[in-house]
């Protein structure tokens, strides 16, 4: 009798274990998370509603908040460029920024992983120290090297430079991202296809990549988002008004805090969130779903 | 189909000697097994032929063509690697179609080709799957296939059947050894299942420790070794092998242990004692025969220590002093532990090896 009571004891002690573990997570997990889904909540009331009753409850539906995608932004005196000119823009910046990163880090990425060369190790470190530098120290460098190449205060060809810069940032840790993928590919898969009658380059096209597209997936939209989410460089370097991206524009209004329109900035916040929610609502699906194992299993 | 002929090939990984003077040759549509422990330097001879690694030093020749620095697209073989090494993003038809589809084989050849080959390896039903949808033997059986579709000069097979289960290996094994002789192909079996080298291979090469150790047909390689290693490592239960010297007393040779004394065939014992005294004497465990009562003078004598039943005969574990002999007996043999018995070795199947050099003297 006495080992049941033990048991039961045990028993009860498990499940109290478990209780406890879920409280833990809750408090941690979810509750940090409730006030973010609010603000969220308020973000979408308000930018649909034309009066705030005490700043919570939304009253009095209407789209007049979002007539900025249809008309010129004027807040106060100043009128500011038309959005979409602005959102093409910023496209133009993050999808540079993310196709330049793809391509350099696919290549960069699999000549670390898989190619024996003198200084590997050294590069490998090197890339590592190079992710360290906020690109706050190396505005007035950058400068230089922007006026220099003679992109500086050019329009169109400053975001360009803008997007070489970005890429050049991003392009260590995106390589180390993937360098991480091409590792856990076995070199049995690379020598069946060489013997199948690949050559090296064939083996990475065919062969490799289709195999690291998580990997790319991933990247990409790191690289998209943190060039759509781009400001310092922008805000430092781009003087005419017509080629300000999101960011840029949204500080700009902000700035002009007294004749400040709440309702608009909270439908122009949720707009500039588009890109940002449709990323991670699909990466999410294609970044659980990596090859685990894939290779052999 | 050719010749391929390893010429004192080497391989080294920085101070690891992976192979060392390897010399090899494999008739055209020969079937030949590289036998040895892990580690062995197996998979990386089968590599260097296949033109993935580059030997250190020495050729590789296909018939009479040097291949050393080609790579091994232009070299026509078909291999199935230790892992299948299956494309995880390709189905079953794709993968065997790739190595077709590289060659730029028209679409309805090649269409042709893999459902032919499938249908060899019964494969057919598979052929939309993906390789994780599929169990060991049906990838393997997918390997094949993918080697197979290219019509390759030379098949390597590393190691094929190791992931599958002693059913279906067995099944594969007759499987392997029929289409390699109805297709002709000359294949290089790697394998370090003494079993599985045996029953399918018309020569073995065993190897150890990066170095060829011999190379001949199965029943060559059983019945005289070359060495204390092959000796030891063809033959399960393996040869029982045990250290002694050989004297000369009244123009009679034995062979002598600490535990016993063993009188040896004349002509033998003459032989062993010109060349040295320091031997190893080998007899495997079906040439002794267990005797109960008298026996004549040669016979050992010996205690019953275990005795093993392995459904068709018993191993029997017999004591002579410390010495452990291990002699396979029939199975209506009635022994008991501690029971005294006599050992008569068949004196033709004596293997005597010298110490020293571990080289086989007879
Ligand atoms: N790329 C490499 N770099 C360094 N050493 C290596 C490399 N490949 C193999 N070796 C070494 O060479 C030796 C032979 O390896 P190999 O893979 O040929 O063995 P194997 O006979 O195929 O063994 P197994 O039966 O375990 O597959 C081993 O000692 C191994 O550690
Ligand atoms: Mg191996």
């Amino acid at each position: 009798m006495v080992g049941r009571e033990s048991l039961r004891k045990r028993r009860t002690k498990a499940l109290l274990r478990r209780v406890a573990v879920l409280v833990v997570v809750l408090m941690v997990a979810v509750l940090p998370a409730i006030p973010i889904w609010l603000m969220y909540g308020w973000l979408v009331s308000q930018s649909f509603s034309g009066r705030v009753i005490l700043g919570v409850l939304p009253s009095k539906l209407t789209l007049e908040n979002w007539r900025f995608l249809w008309s010129p932004i004027a807040m106060g005196e100043k009128e500011y460029p038309n959005i979409w000119p602005i959102t093409i823009n910023t496209l133009f910046l993050a999808l540079g920024v993310a196709g330049l990163v793809v391509m350099v880090s696919s290549l960069s990425g699999y000549a670390l992983s898989r190619m024996e060369f003198k200084g590997r190790t050294g590069m490998m470190q090197f890339i590592i120290a190079l992710h360290a530098f906020p690109s706050v120290i190396l505005l007035i460098a950058l400068f230089v090297i922007l006026n220099k190449l003679g992109l500086y205060g050019k329009g169109f060809m400053t975001l360009v430079g803008i997007v070489l810069i970005k890429a050049g940032l991003e392009i260590p840790m995106a390589t180390w991202i993937i360098k991480g993928f091409f590792d856990a590919i076995p070199w049995d898969l690379e020598w069946a296809a060489l013997v199948d009658g690949c050559s090296r380059w064939r083996v990475w096209r065919s062969v490799i990549i289709p195999l690291v597209l998580p990997g790319i997936g991933a990247v990409s939209i790191f690289s998209f988002l943190s060039g759509w989410s781009e400001f310092l460089l922008v805000f430092t370097y781009v003087a005419q008004e017509e080629y300000y991206t999101l960011p840029v524009l949204i500080y700009h209004m902000i700035g002009e805090f007294i004749h400040i329109d709440w309702g608009m900035l909270a439908a122009l916040g949720l707009f500039y969130a588009i890109p940002t929610i449709i990323f991670f609502s699909v990466s999410q699906k294609m970044l659980l779903r990596i090859y685990v194992g894939g290779v052999k299993g | 189909m050719v010749r391929v002929t390893l010429d004192n090939v080497s391989k080294f990984f920085g101070k690891v000697k992976a192979v060392v003077d390897l010399e090899l040759e494999i008739r055209d549509g020969e079937f030949v097994a590289l036998l040895g422990p892990s580690g062995c330097g197996k998979t990386t001879t089968l590599l260097m032929v296949a033109g993935i690694y580059k030997p250190t030093r020495g050729r590789i020749l296909f018939d009479d063509e040097d291949v050393t620095d080609l790579p091994p697209k232009d070299r026509n073989i078909g291999m199935v690697f230790q892992s299948y090494a299956l494309y995880p993003h390709m189905t079953v038809y794709d993968n065997i179609a790739f190595p077709l589809k590289l060659k730029k084989v028209p679409k309805q050849e090649i269409d042709r080709k893999v459902r032919e080959v499938a249908k060899l390896l019964q494969i057919d039903e598979l052929l939309g799957r993906k390789p994780a949808q599929l169990s060991g033997g049906q990838r393997q059986r997918v390997a094949l296939g993918r080697a197979l579709v290219k019509e390759p000069d030379v098949l390597l097979l590393d190691e094929p059947l190791s992931n599958l289960d002693a059913k279906l290996r067995i099944l594969m094994r007759a499987e392997i050894k029929r289409l390699q002789k109805e297709l002709g192909i000359t294949t290089i079996y790697v394998t370090h299942d003494q079993v599985e080298a045996m029953s399918m291979a018309d020569r073995i090469a065993v190897m150890n420790k990066g170095r060829l150790q011999q190379y001949a047909d199965p029943q060559t390689l059983y019945n005289k070794p070359a060495n204390l290693f092959v000796a030891g490592f063809i033959g399960s239960p393996p040869m029982n092998l045990i250290e002694g010297s050989v004297v000369e007393e009244n123009g009679a040779y034995y062979f002598v242990t600490p535990s016993f004394k063993y009188r040896l065939p004349k002509e033998i014992g003459e032989l062993v004692a010109s060349k040295t005294s320091d031997v190893i004497l080998g007899i495997r465990p079906e040439d002794i025969r267990i005797v109960i009562g008298d026996g004549d003078d040669t016979a050992i004598n010996g205690k019953v220590y275990v005795v093993e039943p392995l459904g068709r005969d018993l191993l029997v574990n017999v004591k002579a002093g410390d010495t452990l002999f291990k002699i396979l007996a029939p199975a209506d043999l009635q022994l008991e532990s501690g029971q005294d018995i006599l050992m008569a070795p068949d004196e033709r199947k004596i293997h005597i090896f010298d110490k020293k050099t571990g080289k086989a003297i007879v």
